[in-house]
């Protein structure tokens, strides 16, 4: 008798395997939600994953969807594992009547290992705010769309923000900067941007590894100490980040002129280091705080009917949560977007999603129909450009809550752009791919 | 009663040496590999092919080259990840600056430098033993990881030291399917398991037991200590880097070098321990534990669910998979401290006495 649970087993793989093709024709769109919910980054995982879902419920319940398709999604744990985040891809690229409508695969590694396969599939990858940066060339990375902003755009507005508070850009000229970067390929991406920027207005910039995870920074930071530099950039990740603020505390650096990369700067990121994280800046591309129309819909239509995604209510308007809402509403507008053009009220396949993204448009107008003025940026995208935004804006942790110090800082495309185009190039050429030409694109 | 060799006389030397003496298991096989090469990739799916079956071949592989080390020659390394990451990333240097490179030829040569690396950082088992032989093979993992991140070279001076497999193809043909990356994994896998097998069975294969369980009357037998603990890390290595190779080119496509840390060296070793030590079957059932079960476990969770027709928390689903894993791991540890291939070894006694068990 032992043998037959081995029999069920496999047997149950086996239908796993082919239940993908066995989806009703229904008028719905399905969105795969690959996240984590354990690990060392859940927080970050879990909080934007059930933003967007809530964000698909509020779209559900209100509108009934998207011109009357329901938004559908499927989570799947991907452990920020890329062979993990590969198999949940692989699993959820078939299912829903069109197939998966893009993919977030959350986690910078993961969309390395998707581009080939996003590519051939006809399968958007989506890396808002992460991934790989010379993909938001489009003409070489056609279904890959790093957007709103790339860590090199992001990287840049940072220079513009250090340059007005020290009284104008001219003013860079001999200041000390110190790059503090998670040792990865996501931390060591801005180190080209930087350098061309150090000679350009003229600062000097030392950069310093962390390894992985960082929750050991005491050479660091007497290195940091011995510098003696006017900004330190902390581009941290995870638990990096709290132990930045301490190790500053202790040797004595003002939290004050830390900047942190928007991966630094929620509040899982600050609260860890009490009274050490105080007066630290951090980049971000949504605002924080939950008093925008969006979120109190999310709040009248999903959470009072305790439909809600999250146990814990009081994470709407932190950082992480507001960011998975901003996910929300760009998945859902390129899917609206795509359905002006090839049919209202129809599911979208992948290859339609991918012209709605580059068609997409969210003005002012538009941000105000969806409730998020100031909650995130006019963005419009184009087949060349997949990125759009390019906007960054500041906040601060006060102690017990993030403030917005400026308004939207633009990036220095005329520097980044040159930079994306070369870099993609060098891509093409390995790969042997022919860019398209963007003026043939309908 | 089916598995039974009564009857199979073995009149000359070479049927007494062939690998599979028993005519049922010499059966078996070539239905398993008819399966595999012709069945599987005409009727697996995208997903099948691409995300479950050449993953598990390429760790199966990579497993198999620790089990040459640790299971057969008795050294214990955490460093097969590293030597994995040389293969990858050398395999890729190839391709890139020699052209017109045959794949299979990068493979090769990729594979001899991770040997290189392997025989280098194997010197320390020449002094050192056991636990101590494995943290000097952690300065492997460490060491080449730091190097391919920092030296620019080797990724081409990619800013983001991520490389990106170029197009796989042999004499014209493109692999460019998961079905054909899948057949191209397998012939590979395939090859390289029935060259480790018979390798076992060599001299060489008696040299590396012999040091195994106890190097000192190995050397007084006249077994050159230094010359085989160092053939078994190039050998070992070897197997790595090609399995590194794969891992880059038939799966994953692009990779960063972080993607072979000291966490993947143990999932390696954990495959070895857990389907057996000094067992090549044993290398190929640990990694389907290691990587497959996981991802059953994800699916089962969503069928309980959606048949009592509870509402779970994903996060708890997600914490209980990790739960349920770590529990099975050390059931079987318990149940069965010799792995997986000892269970299936014991499973085939039972089946010659079936049905009368005396």
């Amino acid at each position: 008798m032992k043998r037959i649970p081995l029999v069920v087993t496999l047997g149950l793989v086996a239908a796993a395997g082919y239940s993908a093709g066995a989806w009703a024709q229904a008028k719905e769109q399905f969105v795969p939600v690959n996240s984590y919910w354990v690990g060392p980054y859940a927080a970050g995982g879990s909080g934007i994953a059930g933003a967007m879902i809530d964000y698909f419920k509020l779209l559900n319940a209100r509108d009934g969807g998207i011109n009357g398709v329901k938004v559908t999604w499927e989570k799947c744990e991907t452990e920020y594992r890329n062979d993990r985040g590969v198999e949940c891809y692989e699993r959820s690229k078939k299912k829903g009547p069109t197939g998966a409508t893009l993919i977030h695969p959350l986690s910078t590694g993961i969309t390395y290992s998707l581009i080939d396969k996003g590519t051939a599939d006809k399968i958007p990858i989506v890396s808002i705010g992460y991934g790989r940066t010379d993909a938001a060339d489009g003409r070489v990375f056609p279904y890959v769309f790093p957007m709103i902003t790339t860590y090199w755009s992001q990287n840049t507005a940072k220079i513009k923000f250090i340059g007005a508070r020290e009284g104008g850009m001219d003013k860079l000229k001999g200041k000390k900067i110190v790059n503090l970067y998670h040792d990865s390929a996501y931390g060591k991406e801005t180190i080209p941007v930087l350098d061309a920027q150090a000679k350009i207005y003229g600062f000097q910039v030392t950069h310093i590894a962390v390894p992985h995870p960082g929750n050991e920074q005491q050479a660091q930071w007497l290195q940091v100490r011995q510098i003696k530099p006017d900004w330190v950039i902390l581009r941290g990740w995870g638990v990096m980040n709290p132990t930045a603020l301490k190790a500053a505390a202790k040797v004595g650096f003002p939290r004050t002129k830390i900047m942190g990369v928007w991966w630094s700067g929620a509040e899982e990121d600050v609260i860890p280091a009490g009274d050490a994280a105080k007066g630290y800046i951090a980049a971000g591309f949504n605002a924080p705080g939950s008093n925008f129309p969006v979120l109190k819909e999310i709040q009248k239509y999903v959470y009072a009917k305790g439909q809600g995604e999250l146990e814990d209510k009081s994470r709407i308007g932190t950082i992480y949560y507001n960011r998975g809402v901003l996910w929300g509403i760009l998945t859902t507008e390129a899917v609206r977007t795509a359905q002006g053009r090839f049919g209202k009220g129809q599911p979208m396949t992948g290859e339609q999603v991918r012209w709605g993204l580059e068609n997409l448009n969210i003005d002012e107008k538009r941000l105000k129909e969806l409730g998020a003025v100031g909650f995130m940026q006019p963005l419009k995208l184009s087949c060349a450009d997949h990125e759009g935004g390019g906007q960054v804006k500041f906040q601060q942790w006060d102690g017990r809550q993030w403030k917005v110090i400026s308004d939207w800082v633009p990036s220095d495309q005329k520097l980044v752009r040159p930079m994306i185009e070369a870099s993609a190039a060098q891509y093409a050429k390995e790969k042997g791919i022919t860019p398209r030409d963007c003026s043939k694109e309908k | 009663m089916l598995y039974r060799e009564a009857g199979q006389f073995k009149s000359t030397y070479a049927q007494d040496q062939q690998i599979f003496p028993i005519l049922q298991d010499r059966v078996a096989i070539a239905i398993l590999l008819a399966v595999a090469f012709l069945l599987v990739p005409a009727f697996g799916n995208q997903y099948w092919l691409g995300a479950i079956l050449t993953p598990f071949l390429i760790f199966s592989l990579a497993a198999l080259g620790l089990n040459i080390l640790t299971g057969y020659a008795g050294q214990l390394s955490l460093g097969t990840a590293a030597f994995m990451a040389v293969g990858a990333f050398m395999t890729y240097n190839f391709v890139l600056r020699i052209p017109g490179i045959p794949i299979l030829a990068a493979f090769v040569l990729a594979g001899l430098c991770a040997a290189a690396v392997g025989i280098v950082f194997g010197l320390p088992s020449v002094r050192i033993k056991g636990f101590y032989l494995a943290v000097a093979t952690l300065a492997a993992q460490f060491f080449v990881l730091w190097v391919l991140q920092r030296v620019g070279w080797f990724s081409n001076y990619s800013t983001s030291g991520v490389i990106t497999a170029q197009e796989i193809a042999i004499l014209g043909y493109r692999f460019d399917t998961p079905a054909k990356k899948y057949l191209l994994t397998l012939a590979v896998v395939a090859a390289m398991a029935l060259l480790a097998k018979n390798l076992m069975r060599s001299e060489t294969g008696r040299a590396f037991m012999a040091v195994r369980d106890m190097d000192v009357a190995a050397s007084v037998v006249g077994i050159p200590m230094m010359k085989t603990k160092l053939l078994a890390f190039a050998i070992s290595s070897f197997y790595a880097g090609v399995a590194g190779a794969l891992h880059a080119f038939t799966y994953l496509g692009t990779v960063e070098p972080e993607a072979y840390s000291l966490d993947l060296s143990f999932r390696i070793l954990f495959m070895v321990i857990i389907g057996g030590v000094g067992s090549i079957l044993g290398s190929f059932l640990g990694a389907g534990f290691i990587i497959l079960f996981p991802i059953f476990l994800n699916l089962a969770s969503g069928w309980v669910s959606g048949l009592f027709g509870v509402e779970i928390s994903f996060a708890v689903v997600s914490n209980l998979e990790v739960i349920i894993f770590g529990g099975l791991i050390i059931f079987f540890l318990i149940a069965e401290p010799h792995g997986l291939a000892r269970l299936w070894q014991i499973a085939k006694e039972k089946l010659r006495l079936w049905p009368f068990p005396h």
